[in-house]
C-alpha cells in the first residue's frame, strides 16, 4: 500500500518537533534551517500550518531537472534527489509550483523531502498527529468519518 | 559533549564582540544556563555593584539541552543583579529564541559595562556584530522592534529578543520580551538591559546542535520521556487545554489565593477570568476569548495561551492593533491583574497582558503593585490628585491606565515604575508591600500554603513560585500530598524541590516538565546527551551547589537572615475564609529547620563544611 504525508493544521501547536525530527534524520543535526518541512505561523490569526513535499504524480522537479537527478522510488512514491547526480542547478526549486524543495548552501545540493524511506521521522516525532503517515489512496478517511458521524438521516421521533 | 564550548563576550562600552571557549570545569560542576551563568556571573562581578550600573553584567544562558529534541528544549536564561531587587537574579524564558542562539553555535553570551549609544546585537552564527539601534528601534515597542529588525535585515526566520519602552523607561520591574510574548520575566532584568543601552538581540543560526554525546541512548530517554509527558493528566490533558490557568479554580477553592493586596485569600470574581471562562464564548460577538494552545520551540505538552481579545471591550475598541490573535493570559498574569486588584473583567486583564508584552513589562510584579496603590487609595494614604484619578480595588479603568503610565513613564507611573517596595516606603506604609527581597509574589498565598510561604522567604530571587514549587505537593499532590498547613516535613521536601529546580533550570528545558517528570526522567536526557558523570547524585549536589552559589552572592550583596521573611500581613493577619481560615504563616517554625538541612549556621550562612562538600 502507498502511503502519504498527511497534515491537520488544526492540530499543530508549533513545536517543531517535525523539523527537528527532519533535520537530524538527514544531516545528524539538530538543526530547523535544514528541514524538509516548514512548519508556518500565522501570528495573528492563531494558526500553525506544517508545509512540505506532497510527492506530485507528475513531479514538475523530477521532470525540469536536466540532470536526472530526481527519480522515483517505487516502494514508497517518494520522488528522491541523487546527491551524486545533482548539479546544484537550482531549476527543480523554480519549477515547483510549491516551493518545497529547496537548496542546501552548504552542500551544493538541493533537497526534499524523502518519506525517509517509508519511515517518516516527522509523523514519528509529531506529539499531536498533526503529522500523520497514511494510505495515500484515502488520506480523506478522517475527514469523511467526521462528516459521516455528523450525518444524521434518522426520521425525528 | 551537548555544549557548543563556545560563549560571546560583549563589551558594550567597547563595542567590542569576542568568542571565548567555555570553562569545561565549570560547566561539568554548573551543567548550564542558570547554573552555569550564574557561576560566570560571581566570579566576575562584585555582589556589591549597583544593579544600573555599567559594572553589573547581564547574561543570556542556553542549557545542553536547549536546541535539541528533548520536550521543552528550548528555553534560555537571564542571570543578573536584578534591578528591582539587588538580589541574583535568573529569569527563564521559552519561545523560539534560545534554541536559535544554540543553532548559531552558542552557548552563552555575556554582556559587560554601558554601550555610549542605544544599539542591538547581531548574530548570524559565527558573525556577531553591535548595530546602532537610535533612530531605528529605540523608543519602540517589543512588537515593532521585531518587526523592523526582520525588515531590515530581510530575514523573516531571524528570532529577537528585546526590551520595550518599560526597560528603557527605568521601570525596576521591566522584562527582557522574545518571540513577541515570551519572557524572561521578573527582577527587573530588562531594566538592566535598558541601564546598558542595549535594545535587543537578534539572531539567525543555522549551524544546529549536533554534538550529542550518545545519540542512540539520547533518543530512547527522550522518547520514554515525551510519552511520560503525554500520558499524565496535568502535561498530557490540563495543560495543553486550560495552560496554567488551570489553577485559578482549584487555588481560589482552597483559599489560597491572594486576593485585594492580601487581604482575602479568596476572589469571588474567580471563575469570571479562569481557564474555563476562556473557553466560552463571548455574549458580545459569539467568540471564545482562547484561540488556541501553542508550544515553545521543541516543547509537546504546549501550555501556551494564543487569545483573542473582544474587540467591542472598552480598553481597544479604538485600537485595532490589539485586535486579532495574541499571547493570550497565563495564571500568573491572569491573578496579578485580577486577584490581586479585584477585577474580575476578563478582556481588561488580557488588555494588560498585551501591553505588558508590547512593552515588556514583568506581568505580576506590575498587578501586584497595582494591589498596592489601590490599598493605599483606599485607605487615605494615596491620594485621587497624586494618581491622576480614582483608584479603588476593582476599577478595571484605574488598573488599565496605571499600566498605561507605567509602560510610558508618564506622571505617577514613574512611581509605580519602582515596585511595591519603593511605593508603599514613600507613602509611609511599607507594610503594604507584599514582597520579599523587594520583589512581589506571584499568585499562591504564603499563609494559606505552609510551604509557600517558606519557599517565598528563601528565594534567592526574592518572592517567586518557580523556585521551588511546593504547591505541587501541598495543592496537587506531587509527587505526593502534604497538608497544606503542616510544618514538619516541608523544609526537607523544599530543599529537595530547590535543588532539582535548579537543575531542571541549568538544562534547557521548562520546569513545567517536573508535574510528570521526576528527576531521573531527567537525568537520563542529560546524561545521555553530555559527556561525563551525570548520575542522580551528581545532579542533586549541582542543585544543591547552584543554590548556594546564588545565597553566597546574596549574604555578599547584603542580605542577611533578616531578608528570610514574608511581610507581617502574612505573618500577623490570618485568612479570612475558605479552608485554610485563620491560618498564618509559620516560617517562624520551619526556618531554623530549614537552614540546618541546608547546611547553614543559625545566621544563614553556608557552613565551612556545607561549602567543603559541595566545592564552593
Ligand atoms: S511536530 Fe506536529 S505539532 Fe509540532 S510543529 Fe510539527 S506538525 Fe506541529
Ligand atoms: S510547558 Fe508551556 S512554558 Fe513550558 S516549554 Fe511547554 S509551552 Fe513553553
Amino acid at each position: 500500500m502507498l502511503k502519504s504525508l498527511y497534515i491537520n493544521p488544526e492540530k499543530c501547536t508549533g513545536c517543531l518537533q517535525c523539523e527537528m525530527a527532519c533535520s537530524y534524520e538527514h544531516e545528524g543535526v539538530f538543526n530547523i534551517s535544514k528541514s524538509r518541512i516548514k512548519v508556518f505561523d500565522f501570528h495573528h490569526e492563531g494558526r500553525k500550518v506544517p508545509y512540505t513535499c506532497t510527492q506530485c504524480a507528475e513531479a514538475w522537479c523530477l521532470h525540469a531537472c536536466p540532470v536526472e537527478a530526481i527519480r522515483l522510488d517505487a516502494d514508497t512514491g517518494a520522488k528522491m534527489v541523487y546527491d551524486n547526480i545533482c548539479v546544484g542547478c537550482k531549476v527543480c526549486t523554480i519549477a515547483c509550483p510549491f516551493g518545497t524543495i529547496n537548496y542546501n548552501g552548504d552542500t551544493g545540493k538541493v533537497m526534499k523531502c524523502d518519506l525517509c524511506g517509508g519511515d517518516p521521522a516527522c509523523a514519528n516525532a509529531c506529539p499531536t498527529g498533526a503529522i500523520t503517515y497514511v494510505d495515500a489512496n484515502w488520506t480523506g478517511l478522517d475527514k469523511m468519518r467526521m462528516w459521516a458521524h455528523k450525518t444524521d438521516t434518522q426520521p425525528r421521533a | 559533549m551537548a555544549w557548543h564550548r563556545k560563549i560571546l563576550r560583549v563589551n558594550l562600552t567597547q563595542g567590542t564582540c569576542t568568542a571565548e571557549p567555555l570553562n569545561m570545569e565549570w560547566a561539568q560542576q554548573y551543567l548550564g544556563q542558570r547554573g552555569l551563568a550564574t557561576k560566570y556571573f560571581c566570579e566576575e562581578v562584585d555582589p556589591k555593584v549597583d544593579p544600573l550600573s555599567p559594572e553589573n553584567k547581564l547574561i543570556y544562558a542556553t542549557g545542553p539541552l536547549t536546541g535539541t529534541m528533548a520536550s521543552t528544549g528550548g528555553r534560555y536564561s537571564v542571570v543578573t543583579k536584578g534591578a528591582l531587587t539587588g538580589a541574583i537574579a535568573c529569569s527563564n524564558s521559552g519561545g523560539y529564541f534560545g534554541a536559535e542562539l544554540r543553532f548559531a553555535g552558542w552557548d552563552m553570551i555575556i554582556f559587560e559595562g554601558r554601550s555610549p549609544q542605544p544599539v542591538y546585537l547581531h548574530i548570524e552564527d559565527d558573525k556577531a556584530e553591535l548595530l546602532p539601534a537610535e533612530n531605528f528601534i529605540w523608543g519602540k515597542s517589543v512588537w515593532d522592534t521585531e518587526a523592523l529588525i526582520k525588515q531590515r535585515h530581510q530575514d523573516p526566520l531571524m528570532r529577537v529578543s528585546c526590551i520595550g519602552k518599560a526597560g528603557e523607561n527605568g521601570v525596576l520591574f521591566a522584562a527582557i520580551v522574545n518571540d513577541l510574548h515570551r519572557a524572561a520575566g521578573r527582577s527587573g532584568v530588562g531594566a538592566v538591559m535598558g541601564s546598558k543601552n542595549l535594545k535587543a538581540v537578534a539572531v539567525r543560526g543555522t549551524k544546529g546542535v549536533g554534538n550529542i554525546h550518545d545519540p542512540k541512548a539520547f533518543f530512547a530517554a527522550v522518547n520514554a520521556a515525551k510519552k511520560v509527558l503525554h500520558d499524565n493528566p496535568v502535561t498530557g490533558q490540563g495543560l495543553p487545554k486550560y495552560g496554567t490557568q488551570v489553577l485559578m479554580n482549584v487555588i481560589n477553592e482552597i483559599g489560597a489565593s491572594p486576593t485585594r493586596n492580601h487581604r482575602d485569600v479568596q476572589f469571588e470574581g474567580a471563575s469570571k477570568i479562569s481557564a474555563e471562562a476562556m473557553h466560552e464564548k463571548r455574549p458580545t460577538d459569539g467568540k471564545t476569548h482562547l484561540v488556541t494552545n501553542q508550544a515553545c520551540f521543541g516543547c509537546t505538552i504546549a501550555c501556551g495561551r494564543i487569545s483573542r481579545i473582544d474587540e467591542t471591550h472598552f480598553s481597544v475598541r479604538t485600537s485595532p492593533q490589539y485586535w486579532g490573535a495574541n499571547g493570550g493570559l497565563e495564571y500568573e498574569a491572569a491573578w496579578a491583574f485580577g486577584n490581586a486588584n479585584g477585577v474580575d473583567d476578563l478582556e481588561a486583564l488580557q488588555f494588560c497582558n498585551l501591553l505588558c508584552n508590547e512593552h515588556g513589562i514583568d506581568p505580576i510584579s506590575m498587578g501586584a503593585t497595582v494591589g498596592a496603590v489601590m490599598e493605599l487609595y483606599e485607605i487615605g494614604a494615596l491620594s485621587k490628585e497624586e494618581i491622576g484619578f480614582e483608584a479603588p480595588f476593582g476599577s478595571a479603568e484605574a488598573l488599565i491606565k496605571l499600566v498605561k503610565m507605567t509602560a510610558e513613564g508618564e506622571g505617577f507611573g514613574k512611581i509605580v515604575g519602582l515596585g511595591s517596595k519603593r511605593l508603599t516606603e514613600k507613602y509611609g506604609h511599607p507594610e503594604l508591600s507584599m514582597s520579599v527581597k523587594g520583589q512581589e509574589f506571584p499568585a499562591y498565598d504564603g499563609r494559606a500554603l505552609q510551604g509557600m510561604g517558606l519557599e517565598y522567604a528563601t528565594s534567592n530571587r526574592g518572592a517567586c513560585h518557580l523556585r521551588g514549587y511546593m504547591v505541587a505537593s501541598e495543592v496537587l499532590g506531587i509527587p505526593y500530598k502534604t497538608d497544606p498547613q503542616a510544618t514538619e516535613g516541608k523544609p526537607e521536601l523544599l530543599k529537595a524541590f530547590q535543588d532539582a529546580t535548579a537543575v531542571v533550570d541549568s538544562s534547557g528545558l521548562c520546569v513545567f516538565t517536573t508535574f510528570a517528570w521526576g528527576l531521573p526522567d531527567i537525568q537520563a536526557q542529560i546524561q545521555a546527551a553530555c559527556e561525563g558523570d551525570w548520575s542522580l547524585e551528581k545532579l542533586n549536589l549541582v542543585g544543591e551547589r547552584i543554590w548556594n552559589l546564588e545565597r553566597e552572592f546574596n549574604l555578599k550583596a547584603g542580605f542577611t537572615a533578616k531578608d528570610d521573611t514574608l511581610p507581617p500581613r502574612l505573618l500577623k493577619e490570618g485568612c479570612k475564609t475558605g479552608p485554610q481560615k485563620g491560618a498564618v504563616s509559620r516560617i517562624d517554625i520551619m526556618m531554623p529547620k530549614y537552614y540546618e538541612v541546608r547546611g547553614w549556621d543559625a545566621n544563614g550562612v553556608p557552613t565551612p563544611e556545607t561549602r567543603a562538600r559541595l566545592g564552593l
